[in-house]
């Protein structure tokens, strides 16, 4: 078996005196953080490395941008070796259509645009007036992979952010109709990833799992990267329905009883508009967004997703079906 | 709060929990979490509501973690519960795993990462063939830290007398394995009573509390610092006009310091060549440790490529085509001599040919029965195992990177097992 030559003695230099380098990490320890990135992007290259046709899928939210700053880092000073995936809703809020853009050209990465617009025109999903463009949004999503021939999709979920997420392993399996089994999933052990999949099937690839809201934030500050300017305090004119505050936008018409006012706000999630609340905020920074999250008492989710607040397993069920 | 600055963790701790069906390891987790405020108010609303819903006298803490419908209906985990929560100075990474005997495979996933391993037991019935199961899985593991929390113990009287029955037939029990520390305290989950604030039921319990243990076990001294190895995972080769002649080897530093300069040795080819840079990104470092990612450069243009090895001339793995390992089988079809299976060691891939079953491991009695030439499911002995391609290893517990393998059944593509390599 291997030699166990016991301590290296040329790890202290020649004379037994340490040379100035090995005081630079004279504890050798990684900080939580850096072994979260660590550990993410050793995802990214086993992921590359192993699979024919993967995507990420960009939604231009923190924890996107967080996943395209690690693919970043992976393969630096090569280009991130797949392209990138946006599902439009139709009910993006520019700012963040923006920062996706600055993002793309950037990095150099292509970018693959699939529209829920265009898959209602196209017949891949119905818009019966009562689906919420989040749900037509798994349609879109599937259909888009299957045309791509994509076999791996990362995507920004972390365990943290709602019960059902807490349960998915780092490597998802999803059959040929895009569905999670969440009673069958693969053991995952240590960091020995399986990414076998037959002909026709995926992998949803979660390669942020482990960072929590407090993390993702921590990250962007010390990244010092861009991401929209409305997860920062703005003026906004917003109207409360379902305790929640919206946007005024044509896309989502106020109904009986409803004001519009402005307000001091800002976003926790970005998603479709027209579910997506704010909350009032004067946090301008990323520390004071960082001291808003520590004392928060709600959790993003709860606090500003419509989708996930109509039943005790909504995001359960989503996932099922392939939702990201 | 304003001017006191949030101050974030800087050290990581992961844990897993382990125990019997119903020993109370989700509420454990629920109540670790509720007491260190790390519950949102919705979520608690949300587990509040179910509670009164199904009539319950109190707020069943277990639905914190058991985020499935199917176990919620069924009031039991199936599958591993990751969560998180972080006080100034550690940041917790909790996998909450099944007790269920037909979960197994989940407990394994979960508590593969540990670094400490939480084992409950149910104060009423004392340590059961689960349990012990549990341990001896933990043991092989090698999860460097072991808690065993007696719990219930407001069902019992906060009785000392049962404390220290199962706590001297748990230590009786952990002389035969592999347990480089233990910590045996007495708690309720339900209650609170030594979780996060020491009890007042149990004057005569002087140690810590759980939360006060977890802070403070020590884990930083539990890696590989000496002998390097390093599994190449990815080649980047830019082709750009910028940087023509980039050619880094990526991957995790899986143990010892690796640093510009050092005489390293290329594994399975033997070639041998020295480092000429590290970088981190878009820096050169000095050095590189477990477990960053870096890449690595080499002075001579040798030929290196994914599921290589770097490591040091006088101290390097052997290429092995014969492994002899703990396996856990983890598939309902039993593993039985003459089965071909895929196999992954770092980031190697080949095909394995199972030569022998040597014995099955009673997971009570410790008894090596080498009658039985097969593994169930949830069953853990001892294979020895022929594979195509040469591996790179390392004696798991030297190391846990290079020491471990999973087996792929090839036909459908799921993993069936997990080893731990002896030596
Ligand atoms: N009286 C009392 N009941 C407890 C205590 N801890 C847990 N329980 C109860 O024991 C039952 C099982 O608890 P769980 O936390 O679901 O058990 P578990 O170990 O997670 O079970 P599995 O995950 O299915 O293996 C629940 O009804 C709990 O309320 C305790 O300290 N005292
Ligand atoms: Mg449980």
């Amino acid at each position: 078996m291997a030699r166990w030559a016991g301590p290296e003695l040329n790890r202290f230099g020649k004379d037994g005196v340490v040379p100035a380098m090995t005081q630079t990490h004279s504890d050798y320890r990684l900080s939580q953080l850096d072994q979260l990135e660590a550990e993410s992007i050793h995802i990214f290259r086993e992921v590359a490395a192993e699979f024919e046709k993967p995507v990420l899928m960009f939604s231009g939210g923190k924890d996107s941008i967080v996943m395209m700053r690690l693919a970043e880092k992976a393969f630096y000073p090569a280009k991130i070796p797949f392209p990138v995936l946006q599902v439009d809703t139709g009910y993006d809020f520019p700012e963040v259509l923006a920062t996706r853009d600055n993002w793309v050209n950037r990095l150099g990465v292509k970018l693959v645009v699939a529209s829920v617009e265009q898959a209602i025109k196209d017949g891949i999903v119905v818009d019966d007036g009562k689906t919420s463009r989040n749900r037509l949004q798994i349609g879109t999503l599937l259909n888009a992979l299957e045309e791509g021939g994509f076999t791996a999709a990362f995507g920004g979920g972390r365990r943290d952010e709602e019960k059902a997420r807490a349960k998915e392993r780092v490597y998802s399996h999803r059959d040929e109709f895009g569905q999670w089994d969440p009673k069958m999933q693969r053991p995952e052990l240590w960091s020995l990833y399986n990414g076998r999949i037959h002909e026709g099937e995926h992998m949803r690839i979660f390669p942020i799992s482990n960072w929590t809201e407090l993390d993702i934030w921590d990250y962007i500050g010390r990244e010092g990267i861009e991401i929209p300017s409305i997860y920062f305090s703005h003026q906004r004119r917003v109207f409360e329905r379902d305790g929640m505050l919206l946007t005024e936008s044509e896309h989502n018409p106020l109904r009986d009883g409803e004001v519009a006012q402005e307000r001091t706000v800002r976003f926790r999630t970005v998603g479709d508009l027209t579910l997506t609340g704010c909350v009032e905020s004067t946090a301008s920074t990323i520390q004071q967004i960082i001291e808003e999250v520590a004392i928060a008492r709600v959790t993003e989710r709860g606090a500003t997703r419509g989708d996930d607040r109509f039943s005790e397993a909504a995001m359960e069920d989503r996932k099922k079906e392939g939702y990201f | 709060m304003a001017n006191t600055p949030h101050k974030r963790p800087m050290d990581l701790l992961r844990f897993a929990t382990a125990g019997s069906v119903d020993d109370g390891k989700s509420t454990l987790i629920g109540r670790l979490l509720l007491d260190s405020k790390a519950i949102f108010e919705d979520q608690l609303e949300a587990v509040e509501a179910t509670s009164s819903a199904k009539g319950y006298d109190y707020t069943d803490l277990a639905l914190l973690t058991d985020g499935l419908r199917s176990e919620r209906e069924q009031g039991i985990t199936i599958d591993v519960a990751y969560r998180y929560f972080a006080t100034p100075n550690r940041k917790f990474i909790i996998a909450d795993t099944p007790g269920h005997v037909q979960y197994t495979r989940n407990m394994v996933t979960g508590a593969s990462t540990a670094n400490l391993g939480l084992v409950l037991v149910d104060a009423r019935q004392g340590l059961t063939e689960q349990s012990r199961r549990h341990a001896v899985i933990l043991s092989l593991l090698r999860v460097p830290h072991l808690v065993l929390a007696v719990n219930k113990m407001d069902l019992v009287d906060y009785s000392e007398e049962v404390y220290d029955e199962i706590h001297e037939e748990f230590t009786q029990f952990a002389t035969k394995l592999n347990v480089p520390d233990l910590e045996v305290i007495p708690i309720s989950a339900l209650q609170g009573d030594n979780v996060v604030t020491r009890s007042e039921n149990m004057p005569w319990y002087s140690g810590p509390t759980l939360m006060h243990h977890l802070e403070n076990v020590h884990v930083a001294s539990d890696r590989d610092l000496v002998d390097v190895r390093f599994p190449v995972q990815y080649v980047i080769r830019p082709k750009s006009d910028e940087f023509h002649d980039f050619r880094g080897y990526a991957g995790q530093v899986a143990g010892g310091v690796l640093k510009p300069g050092d005489e390293v040795v290329v594994l399975p080819s033997g070639m041998t060549s020295k480092i000429s840079r590290i970088d981190l990104f878009d820096n050169e470092i000095a050095e590189a440790f477990p477990p960053m990612s870096v890449t690595v450069h080499l002075d001579d243009d040798v030929d290196v490529s994914r599921g290589d090895m770097i490591a040091r001339v006088n101290n390097a793995p052997t290429p092995s085509q014969d492994i002899d390992a703990m396996v856990c089988w983890m598939t309902t079809t039993p593993l039985q001599p003459r089965q071909k299976l895929a196999i992954k060691h770092t980031t190697r891939t080949g095909r394995a040919l199972v030569k022998d079953i040597s014995y099955r491991l009673d997971v009570n009695t410790l008894h090596r029965d080498q009658e039985t030439k097969e593994l169930g499911v949830n069953e853990i002995g001892r294979v020895q195992l022929r594979t195509t391609v040469p591996l790179l290893v390392d004696p798991y517990s030297k190391n846990r990177t290079t020491g471990s393998f999973i087996l792929i059944d090839e036909a459908t593509g799921v993993t069936v097992g997990a080893g731990m390599i002896n030596g």
